[in-house]
């Protein structure tokens, strides 16, 4: 990059913004820490409230875990661009040469590394706590890895929609639990199926194609949302 | 006609208390969204033509807001 | 095809021309529903397995399908608002969630009232119910999402970002959950599909499908014309209208 020409490059955009981002949410460990404090907790919700029988926990555990897997990621959409909105950063990032698009997606991509990854990394040892038998764990970390990525990004376009709404919190809600049912399903059948000793594959592969075509779509959405709660 | 006394059309072999109740919860809610906007037009209109005449009988009488 | 989509853009020309439409639509509408509701109710001969509680699919069906495609109407009309930012387009949008959330719950009760005869419950996780509740959602984030923004204008087009997201993900959400269904199906309760329909049932249940359409744009209609009236009630050419009436 020559002196005289002040622009970064789109891909050096992209990389300056996340690298931000990532250091951001870095300051504050806690708030990366908490999502999983919650999924662990609700986790041992369920054998107090249905029983500690391990059979029955075991045949519900694929779906006790994505669900609150889910719950988790809809926690933390809430803020997702709430700091960045208040201090008028993200003013600046629409005023920015770049694609919104492209410069949002940066933070959707930290944010995600510091919850969703996170999240299927350590879902083993409460898998193993729900007694999910051996043979699901591998497949319910994939299906979080892709599952995740769904889910942030689909929260990402319900954060951008009401970040200018204060208590947007339960329309956010309201906004991203019904777009979030095929991820939701496909993630529990391939876990279930693993479980069963088949071959998760096909539904993995579903997850895969979920999160691509999120990929390619919602940050487009999140940049024409963005505006819209610029404007509002 | 299937039925053939309207006695029959009630019971409906067991199952008029199902079918009526959902058709008469159908047709209350769409004659609502029906009725609504209509109420709501007429309001406006009402209010648009009340509007109209205060605006006409001010400026016979040369009390509106410009003084002429 | 410009000129008619320009006009369609003009608040006057289309307020004159939806009270033309809705003279016409109202009565049509009407006349279509009372006789479908007869031929299904009256005049078809019930169903062989389920008896007389199949006369629920004239209302639930026309509903549902109505439904469906009122959700393409509205993201339809989002996508054309926030391309060319043709007032009118809002205005549609605004006009057609709530009716189609109505008809989403109207498909929803009526499936759980036709469930209790067929399944002995009320309610039952069935594939086409569930991706019905989920359609309900949808419709009624919008209107939530509407309602919270104060400024209108960009309510409408957050509505309309929301709605196309929404569209892209409706076949996903009903392939899903027709899988999920096929999965989880209990072996006791087997739904007859319509295939076999005989053509005496048929022609009442297009019927009401057609009268459910009708149903659909005057509704919508009547919606936006009330939006007009209180969005123009300063403009000269509503108060000529008024004034003259």
């Amino acid at each position: 990059m020559s002196p005289d020409s002040p622009l970064l490059s789109l891909h050096a955009a992209f990389t300056r913004q996340f690298f931000r981002h990532m250091r951001s949410l870095m300051a504050s460990p806690a708030d990366v820490a908490n999502p999983l404090l919650f999924f662990f907790m609700v986790v041992t919700l369920f054998p107090l409230g249905l029983g500690p029988d391990p059979e029955r926990l075991a045949a519900i555990a694929p779906g006790i875990l994505w669900v609150v897997a889910l719950l988790a990621s809809l926690m933390v959409s809430a803020k997702l661009f709430a700091s960045d909105f208040e201090d008028g950063s993200l003013e600046q990032l629409a005023l920015a040469p770049y694609p919104l698009a492209v410069l949002v997606l940066a933070e959707v991509a930290a944010h995600w590394l510091t919850t969703g990854f996170l999240l299927a990394l350590v879902s083993p040892l409460f898998a193993i706590m729900l007694g999910l038998p051996e043979q699901g764990l591998t497949t319910l970390v994939v299906s979080l890895l892709f599952g995740t990525m769904c889910l942030t990004l689909i929260g990402a376009v319900g954060s951008a929609l009401t970040v200018s709404i204060r208590r947007g919190g339960l329309l956010l809600s309201l906004l991203i639990i019904p777009l979030n049912v095929p991820v939701l399903i496909f993630g529990t059948t391939a876990v279930a199926e693993a479980v069963m000793g088949g071959n998760p594959a096909s539904w993995l592969a579903l997850l895969a194609g979920l999160a691509l075509g999120s990929l390619v779509i919602t940050p487009l959405a999140m940049g024409a949302a963005l505006r819209v709660s610029l404007d509002s | 006609m299937y039925f053939d006394s309207l006695s029959a059309v009630w019971f409906m072999d067991g199952h008029g208390f199902y079918v009526w109740l959902a058709y008469a919860l159908t047709a209350i809610p769409l004659a609502l969204t029906v009725w609504l906007p209509i109420k709501r037009i007429r309001q406006h209109w009402r209010w648009l033509q009340a509007e109209q005449r205060r605006a006409a009988s001010a400026s016979l009488t040369g009390t509106n807001e410009a003084g002429v | 095809m410009w000129s008619i989509i320009h006009k369609m853009g003009s608040p006057p020309w289309f307020f004159r021309f939806s009270g033309t439409l809705v003279r016409w639509l109202l009565p049509v509408t009407i006349s279509l529903l009372l006789v479908g509701a007869f031929w299904g109710l009256l005049v078809a001969p019930p169903d062989f397995r389920q008896g007389n509680s199949y006369r629920i699919i004239y209302i639930h069906v026309p509903a549902a399908v109505v439904a469906l495609a009122g959700y393409y109407v509205m993201a339809l009309a989002g996508a054309v608002s926030l391309i060319w930012r043709i007032k009118m387009a809002d205005i549609t949008m605004r006009a057609a969630a709530p009716v189609g959330a109505v008809l989403t719950a109207i498909a929803l009760v009526t499936g759980a009232i036709w469930g209790k005869p067929t399944w002995g419950a009320w309610w039952v996780w069935d594939a086409r119910i569930t991706s019905m509740l989920i359609l309900f959602f949808l419709y009624l984030g919008v209107v939530a999402l509407f309602q919270a923004y104060e400024n209108k204008t960009a309510a409408a087009r957050a509505c309309a970002v929301l709605s196309l997201v929404g569209t892209v993900n409706i076949p996903i959400i009903y392939k899903s959950v027709d899988w999920w269904y096929s999965l989880h199906q209990p072996a006791s309760i087997k739904f007859t599909g319509e295939s076999a329909i005989d053509s005496s049932m048929l022609y009442p249940l297009l019927l009401m499908i057609l009268a459910f359409y009708c149903l659909f744009a005057l509704t919508v209609l009547l919606n936006m014309r009330a939006d007009l009236v209180w969005a123009h009630r300063e403009s000269s050419w509503l108060k000529q209208l008024a004034g003259g009436a």
